[in-house]
């Protein structure tokens, strides 16, 4: 798809570009080009390389292969100015004012002309901005807008959006549809990075898709096409997979009983919306969706470490407020963060790290009972296999043992709920495996376990239920044997349930923001 | 740092060195601790004996007892700067109070200000997250000036040095100082509180890493309150250890000894950072500072010339230590 001849010389033509951070290859053969006033989306499930391409594309880190050509000449992008220079500029969805600096400051610091500053501002739909007003005090919705306006204001030959739409409010967003999709008629580029099918299709003239680390189509933005994206992100997966149902937890005893944990029409800022689902004792509930959907706000929210803006959470039929962490422990529920430099004392042994948790409540800060703690903690060591080899400091052991120190705390603690967000990120197999058949013996023992995963194969290995989460809401719920990967991945994306490719939604889309605009 | 865990290697012999003193960090502590009696004794034959042993240990317990505020202080990634003029609250109160009060009354009496500034140096750190640095430098200059609208107040009756502190701070029995009659207990009950209790853990882990703590159930400000008031305390009774060492109460009694007991947890091997560290290393370092004074005053030296000598070697002490010992 990509030797087609194209009708016109293309802005951005960036081919075969490879990056491998050791042994991992993040991006492997990926190809983007994009044409003089195009509005071009770059799609890609989690860890496809959409990411790394951006990054390599801006400068950010360099390439290890591959060429990148900026008006037919070769340019070797080694630094975010040389990109700058170049005419692309990114705007990421982290807000990148300074804080301690006024608007104002912040636009000389980048060499930013003011005036077109100015009139971005304006255009993009903030009619009252004072550009002293200090970056700190400014809320996030409008940073970003500003990113954007600062952006515009240099006029780049090609800009690139990151997830622009994310946290705006409904207004804003419009206007910065419409701003982009002008960026196009004026003759320049945009790369338009998101997750949203309705804005792709409202806005995109072609769209790149990445697999594992490579392009794998390119492809113009038509009603229906969203099922051909779809599969093109899946691949081969697309097969529909078999899962012997699992041996099914006893219906009578979990569906008849109060569920362990009830969430219902929990609100969190912009970020979680009217989120409402049951975790039974003995199940172990999936929870799938797209990077920065809700999903850390949800599960911090379940773990008392952010407070709710709405909602209730209820904990064996009783209604729980958690404000600290402890409250939830309290009562039996049990966080493992995905990322292990946030649950260990690194410099401390598997021993203390395991024990972490018996000694917090205010009660337990006499001495330690230690022959005791020896058992309990032994236990825990051996039920998940973890090599002890070097347990003097939890830092020297691999990746993966540690993540069986930060679930062995929990087993040891004998927690009745573990929210597990995704336990198996960035570990070897074999230990992923062992992760898998732990959560499942915890199901077993009537624990219930509610557990985030960005690998959607990982659904159908672990989970008994699983709910999608895209742009706060829960958007579909599936049983095990209905959630194979394109359903997961439609659903992900936002897009509704048995839709047929050549009836499509993307044509209502088209005319719905037709009549509205 | 896989590799160390999962594929031994033979390695050289100054690794293997160096892993056995990062595995047992008191022993180069010992190993120049020693050096330092050595050269003492070369320098000046004869000064090493069962008296200069009893002196050396009067004057390292004071400072090993606020380097052991410090020491608990900076597992957690903190500092108690307020030790000294807690110490010298407490001092100074009790030969003051002592006058005209029962001794018990006297005791709680100077007491009370260490409680005092303990709990708001651990509220400040603790709940309202106020750099430990600041906060009881704060509270130290805080307590310097009530000490000196207190003195006014009994200029009159003057002070004098209880009998028991006298016996307590510069006592021998059998060779022996009897301030190891309070350091001793002091000392163990440190070490098993750090390594045996869960009060101990807490302030291992809460250094390490506050949010794994945190997710782990921990109150902060709970550990951290407790903390100071702790140290506080501790900070106090060494004050009545020390009035009766030095026998004149004034308003920088305890002062001197501040940055030393920082130095002496630092070259015990206590991290300032947090998360790392232990009682008996402060202990040695304690005693690697006294003797080191000795040293320097035997030395014959302009006093200015000692001081710039003292800061370097600490400084060399430290830095080579932490070089051997840290192992990656």
């Amino acid at each position: 798809m990509t030797t087609n001849p194209l009708p016109q010389n293309p802005l951005l033509d960036a081919t075969g570009v490879a990056k491998n951070y050791g042994a991992v290859a993040a991006l492997r053969n990926a190809s983007l080009s994009v044409l003089p006033g195009e509005v071009h989306a770059l799609m890609g499930a989690n860890g496809a390389g959409k990411s790394t391409l951006v990054k390599i594309l801006t400068g950010a880190i360099r390439a290890d292969a591959g060429r990148i050509l900026i008006r037919g000449q070769q340019l070797d992008v080694r630094s975010p100015a040389a990109a700058r220079r170049a005419g692309l500029l990114p705007v990421y969805q982290e807000p990148s004012l300074i804080p301690d600096l006024d608007v104002l400051s912040n636009l000389r610091l980048t060499g930013t002309p003011v005036e077109p500053f100015r009139a971005w501002v304006r255009e993009l739909g903030i009619p009252d901005l004072d550009i002293r007003e200090t970056a700190r005090n400014i809320p996030l919705a409008i940073l970003r807008v500003l990113d954007l306006a600062r952006a515009l204001a240099v006029e780049p030959d090609v800009l690139l959006l990151d997830e622009m739409t994310a946290a705006l409010p409904a207004n804003l967003a419009e206007k910065v549809l419409e701003v982009v999709r002008r960026q196009g008629d004026a003759g320049r580029s945009v790369i338009f990075i998101s997750h949203r099918f309705v804005e792709i299709s409202a806005l995109c003239d072609r769209a790149t898709v990445l697999r594992d680390g490579a392009t794998v189509g390119v492809v113009d933005i038509e009603p229906g096409i969203e099922e051909r994206i779809v599969e093109m992100m899946l691949g081969s997966r697309i097969e529909k997979t078999r899962v012997a149902a699992r041996a099914a937890p006893d219906t009578s005893t979990t569906k008849a009983g109060r569920p362990r944990l009830a969430v219902r029409n929990l609100q969190l800022g912009t970020k979680l919306n009217d989120v409402s689902f049951d975790l039974a004792n003995g199940e172990v509930v999936g929870v799938f969706a797209l990077e920065g959907q809700g999903q850390d706000e949800l599960f911090a929210a379940l773990a008392g470490s952010i407070r709710p803006g709405g909602g209730t959470i209820e904990v064996d039929g009783v209604p729980a407020r958690f404000s600290h962490p402890s409250d939830a422990i309290q009562a039996g529920i049990a966080y493992v963060p995905g990322d292990r430099t946030e649950a260990l004392a690194m410099q401390r042994s598997v021993r203390e790290n395991i024990a972490l948790p018996f000694s917090a409540a205010l009660r337990k800060w006499g001495p330690i009972r230690m022959r005791r703690e020896q058992v309990v903690v032994s236990g825990a060591i051996g039920r998940l296999q973890i090599d002890t080899r070097a347990q003097g400091e939890v830092q020297r052991l691999s990746g993966g043992n540690q993540q069986k120190v930060t679930i062995a705390r929990w087993i040891a603690a004998d927690a009745r709920t573990i929210l597990c967000f995704d336990p198996t990120r960035g570990i070897d197999v074999g230990t992923k495996q062992e992760i898998y058949k732990l959560l499942r013996e915890l199901a077993g023992q009537a624990k219930s376990v509610l557990f985030y995963t960005s690998e959607m194969e990982e659904v159908q290995r672990v989970c008994d239920r699983v709910i999608v989460i895209f742009g706060g809401r829960v958007v579909d719920t599936f049983s095990v044997e209905e959630a194979d990967e394109p359903a997961l991945m439609r659903a992900a994306y936002g897009l509704p349930r048995g839709v047929k490719a050549d009836v499509g939604i993307l044509a209502d889309v088209r005319t719905d923001t037709g009549a509205a605009s | 740092m896989t590799d160390s865990a999962t594929m031994p290697q033979p390695v050289s012999f100054g690794r293997r060195v160096k892993r056995f003193m990062a595995d047992r960090p008191l022993i180069p502590l010992i190993i120049l601790l020693i050096i330092l009696v050595v050269i003492l004794q070369i320098l000046r034959p004869g000064i090493v004996n069962e008296r200069w042993l009893a002196n050396t240990a009067k004057f390292a317990i004071p400072l090993a007892i606020l380097a052991g505020c410090q020491t608990m202080t900076m597992l957690t990634g903190g500092i108690d700067l307020s030790v000294g003029t807690v110490a010298t609250m407490s001092a100074f109160i009790m030969a003051t109070q002592i006058v005209n009060q029962d001794p018990a009354v006297a005791f709680l009496l100077a007491m009370l200000p260490a409680v005092l500034i303990g709990l708001v140096n651990g509220i400040g750190v603790g709940v309202f997250r106020v750099h430990p640095l600041i906060m009881t430098l704060g509270t130290s200059l805080i307590g310097t000036g009530f000490l000196q609208v207190y003195q006014r107040t009994v200029i009159a009756s003057g002070a004098k040095i209880p009998d028991f502190l006298n016996w307590l701070g510069t006592g021998v029995t059998y060779g022996f100082p009897n301030a190891l009659l309070l350091f001793v207990p002091v000392a163990v009950l440190i070490v098993f509180m750090l390594n045996r209790t869960g009060f101990g853990r807490l302030l291992y882990a809460v250094g390490d890493n506050e949010r794994a703590a945190r997710l782990s159930g921990v109150r902060y400000w709970q550990v951290i309150t407790a903390l100071y008031v702790l140290s506080s305390l501790l900070a106090g009774i060494t004050g009545l250890l020390y009035i009766g060492l030095i026998k004149a109460p004034s308003l920088s009694l305890a002062e001197p000894l501040v940055l030393p007991s920082v130095a002496a947890a630092v070259i015990g091997g206590t991290s300032i950072f947090g998360g790392r560290g232990g009682y008996t290393g402060t202990i040695i370092g304690a005693l690697i500072l006294t003797v080191l004074t000795t040293l320097l005053t035997i030395l014959q030296m302009p006093e200015g010339g000692r001081r710039i000598l003292f800061g370097f070697i600490v400084l060399f002490v430290t830095a080579a230590y932490l070089r051997i010992v840290e192992d990656r």
